[in-house]
């Protein structure tokens, strides 16, 4: 177990078809399954609804952190706030990068969710020195652990 | 998604505590010894370790908050147990939001590729 999500898709069509599906709102929320109310800005917040059936009357909100054209899309936001009446917003928020890769077939996206723990990364790292066994050791005979006595 | 619902309404209050407390190698390194099942005392736990008395106390109290370490007293001192249940709630929620993102790139990859 790790406090991150990491994900590798290859996507068979160009990069820059990949781009305008993850950063044109129109695009992004047919895929993702929001109405989003304007684009995409970095350092501004976007704001919309989801259109998930069942889910309609959930508002989605995310701040853009990064616009690099062909290479890097990111935000921060709470994952899957789907209690209406909790306020999110008291949470420490995750970050969402989605990067590009142009390969012989077409496009690798590599998408990272960071950030649940909210401790700063230059804080961890120094744990994670003082620490023999190393985190994913640590981790493992945890998880081990747990299989165990379920 | 309709599975995720209640767990996340629930969890969502008590995860990122639950992490902080974990992004520290001292106190993994107690969770690894503890996660063995054996009741230790904090004598017992700073006699493996570098560190003093006082110290493992102030980890052992952090883990306590977020309820993966439980103390039982016996006798004069406190006997510290691992308690997996919070870690095994915070691997969960990792999994449904991992699986939330499969469903969700699928997606694009189709709206992609067609």
């Amino acid at each position: 177990m790790s406090d991150r999500i990491e994900k590798r898709i290859e996507l068979k069509a160009p990069v820059l078809r990949v781009w305008k599906a993850l950063t044109d709102y129109q695009q992004f929320g047919e895929w993702f399954r929001v109405n989003l109310d304007g684009p995409f800005v970095a350092g501004q917040v976007a704001r919309g609804h989801m259109t998930y059936p069942g889910y309609e009357h959930l508002k989605w909100e995310a701040v853009v952190q990064a616009i690099e054209p062909e290479h890097l899309f990111s935000y921060t936001w709470h994952p899957y706030a789907v209690d209406p009446n909790f306020d999110y917003s008291k949470e420490p928020p995750t970050l969402v990068e989605f990067r590009l890769e142009k390969t012989a077939k077409g496009t690798l996206l590599l998408l990272t969710e960071s950030g649940f723990d909210k401790i700063p990364i230059a804080r961890r790292d120094e744990a994670l020195r003082k620490n023999d066994g190393g985190w994913t050791q640590q981790i493992k005979n945890i998880e081990a652990h747990l299989e165990k006595h379920p | 998604m309709r599975s995720i619902r209640s767990q996340t309404m629930h969890q969502r209050r008590a995860n990122a505590p639950v992490f902080a407390a974990l992004g520290d190698g001292t106190r993994l390194w107690l969770l690894a010894r503890l996660s063995g099942g054996s009741r230790f005392s904090i004598s017992q736990l700073t006699e493996g370790s570098k560190l003093t008395r006082q110290a493992i106390t102030k980890h052992l109290r952090v883990l306590e908050r977020v309820e993966v370490v439980r103390s039982i007293r016996s006798g004069r001192e406190s006997l510290f147990q691992f308690n997996p249940a919070p870690i095994a709630e915070i691997k969960q929620y990792l999994d449904q939001v991992s699986a939330q993102w499969d469903d969700a790139l699928a997606r694009l990859k189709s709206f992609v590729e067609d």
